[in-house]
């Protein structure tokens, strides 16, 4: 056999893998979005999405959520990632401290951060033990939007900033030493040095975190759940909700496009605002 | 006036002593090249005077004024990276604006300033350029454009052509040099190359096992090397050692050799250059009888190896048991196993002290 086809050869079960369980399910809801079970091509799923009085609430929320969400998260993975890259010790226990969270799946997340703001909760015995409430407060009702709200943008930033971390400290790995040398020779200061080397050299990995926590914020969905529970609808809320609630899989279909479209959208637009040009590369 | 002085300065890394109390001056407007093999200090030291790293005893002034405890951007020195250190993100313009820009000059200055380096060094037309763009000669220019543009008082290079091939290294060289004469800045330059020591440099510090073995003129350090080790460093092929026996009255025999040297001593070593060397007879390999070659003013060498080497041919010898390397005229007819009968310059023979390695007046 030709040496050339190997690879190819090796890559094809991996390929079949994604056609049949990737490739397929998305045709067919996108499908599902766009014909009837006739299998007549219609826009009255994505008129009923758009009519419905839940749907501009969950893609504003799903939006505000990611827009507070993302950047905190990128302030945070970047001084963290300076941070570790600076130290001398101790730098991997660091390390694995932080990245502690990436190893609880998000439901589990939520759970955590509901045992801490829910009634009997930790955050109530605690100001309650302290003297400064009286009785246990509802931290998550139905009335306390905006504390839901802060409650899952912190139990978001905590779960899942190290992802982010992570690539970031890998990408700042790669900018050689000379460079700072260089430059504090030349007279830049740490700040500087970070606007004016770190960030541009580590545009790259940037735009991959940047990207893949974007998309993951867009899908955002058991930490939402189990601290806002109905309260705070979001796009992957309302898709589970009419599939599995309302049973109706073409609605559901429709919302599954919406989040695709502005997955899309994001990455494209970050991958142009991160763009390096071919000749400006390491 | 930017003379540079290294006072007493050590550096330890953990157990291990880099640098052992170095003194060291450079004056104003000098070209000082630190020349060591790898792991002498030579790049701590040089290191030391950058600010990059931190000396664990002693102090460094430059023009009088005391600059250990400052940062390097306060030092008024620019450096040279061995990797050249240009910013991959920039442009050539923005590389050598670079510390212009930390310095928060004006652009008409930077403009100013950016134009003239860049035409001294060449590379006025590759302004727009990114790094990635250009080839290692290019990039070494950009590296040194940057560093003269902020006017430094010292100018700092770490193995700056190590990367370069040999024809493009020998050009950057002489080019060098001429630009660095010209801007008159006070230049230390850390290599590992002897040839380019020897070709750049006003003063040489030749460093070993962190000291500073010996600090003069390119042509004294070749001639006078003041220990054994700047004798088997500096010089390709390196000089010829051989133990002399004491013949009384100040008569030392090197293996046949009789010569007048030093006579306080027990014991001694004789050195001389491969090219200090008269050939004075040759005896072919298949005469028999060597014997009646033997005169007490030659020394005799048997041939092991002959390289042709295009200007000389190089021969490796025997004497007694020791390697001795002869430079022969390139139209010489020796072959291996031939025994030549060599004069040593009078005045080019040196003597050393085989217990402290160092030279004997």
């Amino acid at each position: 056999m030709h040496p050339r086809l190997l690879p190819y050869l090796l890559l094809l079960p991996a390929a079949f893998f994604l056609c049949v369980f990737f490739l397929y399910p998305f045709f067919l809801v996108a499908w599902q979005a766009f014909f009837t079970d006739a299998g007549e091509y219609t826009t009255e799923f994505f008129s009923e999405m758009l009519g419905h009085w839940k749907f501009e609430g969950a893609l504003k929320n799903t939006l505000i959520l990611t827009l507070i969400v993302v950047p905190i998260q990128t302030a945070l993975a970047l001084f963290m990632a300076t941070l570790v890259s600076g130290m001398k010790k101790g730098r991997d226990i660091a390390l694995y401290i932080w990245t502690i969270p990436l190893g609880i799946s998000d439901l589990a997340a939520g759970i955590i951060w509901l045992a801490i703001f829910e009634q009997t909760g930790f955050l109530n015995s605690f100001l309650y033990t302290l003297g400064l409430i009286d009785q246990p407060q509802t931290f998550l009702g139905y009335q306390s939007k905006t504390t839901i709200f802060v409650a899952i943008v912190l139990a978001e930033v905590w779960r899942a900033t190290a992802i982010m971390l992570v690539i970031l400290v890998a990408g700042m790995g790669l900018i050689p030493k000379e460079y700072y040398e260089c430059a504090d020779v030349f007279g830049a200061s740490r700040w500087k040095q970070f606007t004016r080397i770190t960030l541009p050299l580590l545009k790259p990995s940037l735009q991959t975190a940047l990207i893949l926590r974007v998309i993951l914020a867009f899908e955002v969905f058991a930490v939402v759940v189990t601290l806002g529970g109905t309260n705070l609808p979001v796009l992957m809320s309302e898709i589970y909700v009419w599939q599995f609630d309302l049973r109706d899989a073409h609605v559901a279909a429709a919302y599954a496009m919406v989040v695709l479209a502005i997955s899309i959208l994001c990455t494209l637009v970050i991958m142009w605002a991160l763009r390096t040009p071919k000749e400006a590369r390491i | 006036m930017a003379e540079i002085n290294i006072k007493q300065v050590a550096k330890r890394f953990g157990k291990t002593q880099a640098l052992h109390s170095i003194d060291l001056n450079v004056e104003d407007q000098e070209f000082l090249v630190l020349l060591g093999a790898s792991g002498c200090g030579k790049t701590t030291l040089l290191r030391i005077i950058a600010g990059l790293e931190t000396a664990s005893d002693g102090e460094v002034w430059i023009g009088g004024k005391r600059i250990d405890k400052l940062r390097p951007k306060d030092r008024g020195i620019a450096m040279v990276f061995q990797n050249y250190a240009v910013f991959p993100h920039l442009t050539v313009f923005e590389n050598i604006a670079f510390g212009l820009r930390m310095q928060k000059l004006d652009q008409s200055t930077i403009d100013k300033r950016v134009k003239r380096t860049s035409e001294l060094m060449h590379i006025d037309s590759l302004l727009e350029r990114y790094s990635g763009q250009l080839s290692g000669g290019q990039r070494q220019r950009v590296a040194v454009a940057r560093a003269l543009a902020t006017e430094p008082s010292v100018l700092l290079m770490d193995e700056p052509l190590s990367n370069l091939d040999a024809l493009l290294r020998m050009e950057m060289r002489a080019e060098l040099k001429t630009v660095l004469a010209e801007s008159k800045t006070t230049t230390v330059y850390v290599t590992h190359d002897q040839v380019e020591a020897m070709s750049m440099a006003d003063r040489i510090a030749v460093m070993h096992e962190g000291e500073i073995v010996q600090s003069a003129s390119a042509i004294e350090v070749y001639r006078d090397p003041a220990t054994q080790f700047v004798g088997s460093f500096i010089g390709n092929p390196p000089m010829n050692f051989l133990n002399a026996k004491s013949s009384g009255n100040g008569e030392w025999n090197i293996e046949g050799l009789l010569l007048q040297g030093p006579s306080d001593r027990t014991a001694i070593q004789f050195a001389i250059r491969p090219e200090d060397l008269q050939l004075c007879g040759v005896k072919s390999s298949t005469e028999s009888n060597t014997d009646q070659l033997i005169e007490p003013d030659k020394l005799h060498a048997t041939v092991r190896v002959i390289e042709p080497l295009g200007s000389h041919k190089l021969a490796s010898c025997k004497v007694g048991d020791a390697l001795f390397r002869v430079v022969l005229d390139s139209d010489s007819s020796v072959s291996a196993g031939d025994v030549l009968a060599l004069k040593p310059l009078p005045d080019r023979v040196r003597w050393f002290d085989p217990e402290s390695n160092k030279a004997m007046a």
